[in-house]
């Protein structure tokens, strides 16, 4: 018998899983979701993902598709019916496609030395961080969400930062994302986490703290 | 074409970047204004429409910018919807394979392929080589489940993967013969060392598919400029 339904292969702190159940939410796709230890992975991950191995892995009626980006345009084309996550426009969507594009390449790589970096060398670097998002920023200017007056697909690439970047400034001591350098952005997360599909997913903010002051501590310690 | 569509590339000639766009027009049947850049000079037109990155490839349609080549490749397949064949194939699941595999090819294929010559240690350039073979068997792989028995990853007529990877076909070329490595050899990936020459035969590859023997003069060149900065810098 044909396998139906959807499935997502995920990990409850990874920001690239959850942009999938973000966008099936928005859909109002039920799916089944399978919470995966990244160090002992499941004989199903790696049969549908022998590739990259990699979390997320979305599976409909089946067929897997990797690739977090990759699957959340995958969900607007297959539900194309429901609620738009692309933007209609081409040159739009050529805009947002560039901006997480962006932000995935550009402004992770200038975040994560927040993370395992202390005292003067890290203030530097989350100078430079600032600078990145201050560059995505730019996206929003004059709008609610990147998406415009609704969320779109910038919004679910780029959303994690809204509940993940507090923890990591935490857990690491600094503060990238204040009122007087990244006011566009520090709005927006506001209004990001006030989104009901949003609010119903995230991972619990005490256990994500706990996982990050624990890796940083053993990043600063090697 | 669309009547009143003025489209203008900024590349360079050596760009396998800029050459995906340069194939994906060609293979949609759409006529452009090639600009050729010089990096070390880049031009006022180059820096305000692509002032993020300063990088070609920049497409500008009726004045308005796209950039980075797989960007710039779905923005010319979906603007363009209506002319010429379809990059992109029409089902949802299809596509997704054909983004998946674009992005490998950027991200694990070209990725460990530079390492593997430009790579600063032995140790480097060893692991580049080994992450390249493994690339190469998935690739392998991708023509087999994308092609289902046809000539291109598209099926009968080249897609948009085609075009990711076709772009880079000189300089594998250029490649084996500056390093002595054939990426897609015929041991390792018979599948796709046809449909290296199956590409390059085609009329649109061969009017903008830069020449090999240009490229690896190119490489040396630059290579020396790098040498004689290093050596500067000691």
């Amino acid at each position: 018998m044909a396998e139906k339904g959807v499935k997502v292969f995920g990990m409850w702190a990874s920001p690239m899983a959850i942009r999938v159940e973000w966008a099936l939410r928005l859909k109002g796709v039920d799916y089944e979701y399978i919470d995966e230890d990244l160090a002992n992975k499941s004989d199903a991950l790696l049969r549908y993902n022998p590739v990259t191995k990699k979390v997320p892995v979305l599976v409909h009626d089946g067929k897997p598709i990797a690739e977090s980006t990759v699957i959340v345009e995958y969900v607007d084309e297959a539900w194309k019916d429901g609620y738009p996550i692309m933007p209609a426009d081409p040159y739009e969507r050529a805009q947002a496609r560039f901006w997480a594009r962006f932000a995935e390449d550009k402004c992770n790589a200038a975040l994560y030395p927040v993370f395992t970096t202390t005292g003067d060398t890290q203030s530097e670097v989350v100078r430079e961080a600032q600078r990145c998002l201050k560059t995505l920023e730019t996206a929003l200017e004059g709008k609610k969400f990147f998406g415009g007056d609704a969320v779109g697909y910038l919004d679910l690439v780029v959303g994690w930062y809204a509940h993940w970047l507090p923890v990591v400034e935490e857990a690491s001591g600094a503060t990238v994302v204040t009122d007087e350098e990244l006011p566009l952005l520090k709005a927006w997360f506001d209004r990001f986490l006030a989104i009901d599909v949003v609010r119903a997913t995230l991972p619990d903010r005490d256990r994500l703290l706990a996982l990050n002051k624990a890796r940083r501590e053993q990043l600063l310690a090697a | 074409m669309a009547g009143g569509d003025e489209l203008k590339l900024l590349g360079t000639w050596a760009s396998p970047f800029a050459l995906r766009v340069k194939l994906a027009l060609g293979f949609k049947g759409l006529s452009y204004e090639d600009v050729e850049e010089d990096l070390k000079n880049k031009s006022d037109l180059l820096l305000s429409s692509n002032p993020v990155h300063k990088k070609v490839p920049v497409l500008i349609h009726n004045g308005k910018p796209v950039c980075e080549s797989q960007i710039i490749v779905q923005y010319i397949d979906e603007a363009f919807a209506g002319t010429g064949p379809a990059l992109l194939p029409s089902d949802p699941y299809e596509r997704a394979i054909a983004r998946f595999w674009a992005a490998y090819v950027d991200d694990k294929l070209l990725a460990s392929w530079l390492q593997s010559f430009r790579g600063k240690t032995e140790e480097e350039k060893a692991e580049g080589l080994k992450q390249t073979l493994m690339a190469v068997e998935n690739m392998e792989a991708a023509f087999k489940e994308c092609s289902k028995g046809k000539p291109f990853f598209g099926g009968d007529s080249v897609g948009y993967l085609d075009v990711t990877l076709g772009a880079l076909v000189s300089w594998m070329h250029a490649g084996e013969e500056l390093y002595g490595f054939r990426l897609f050899d015929e041991a390792r990936s018979p599948c796709l060392n046809a449909w290296v020459e199956r590409f390059g035969a085609l009329d649109v590859a061969k009017a903008v598919l830069p020449d090999a023997g240009k490229l690896v003069e190119y490489a040396k060149m630059r290579q020396a400029e790098a040498a004689a900065a290093a050596a500067s810098n000691n």
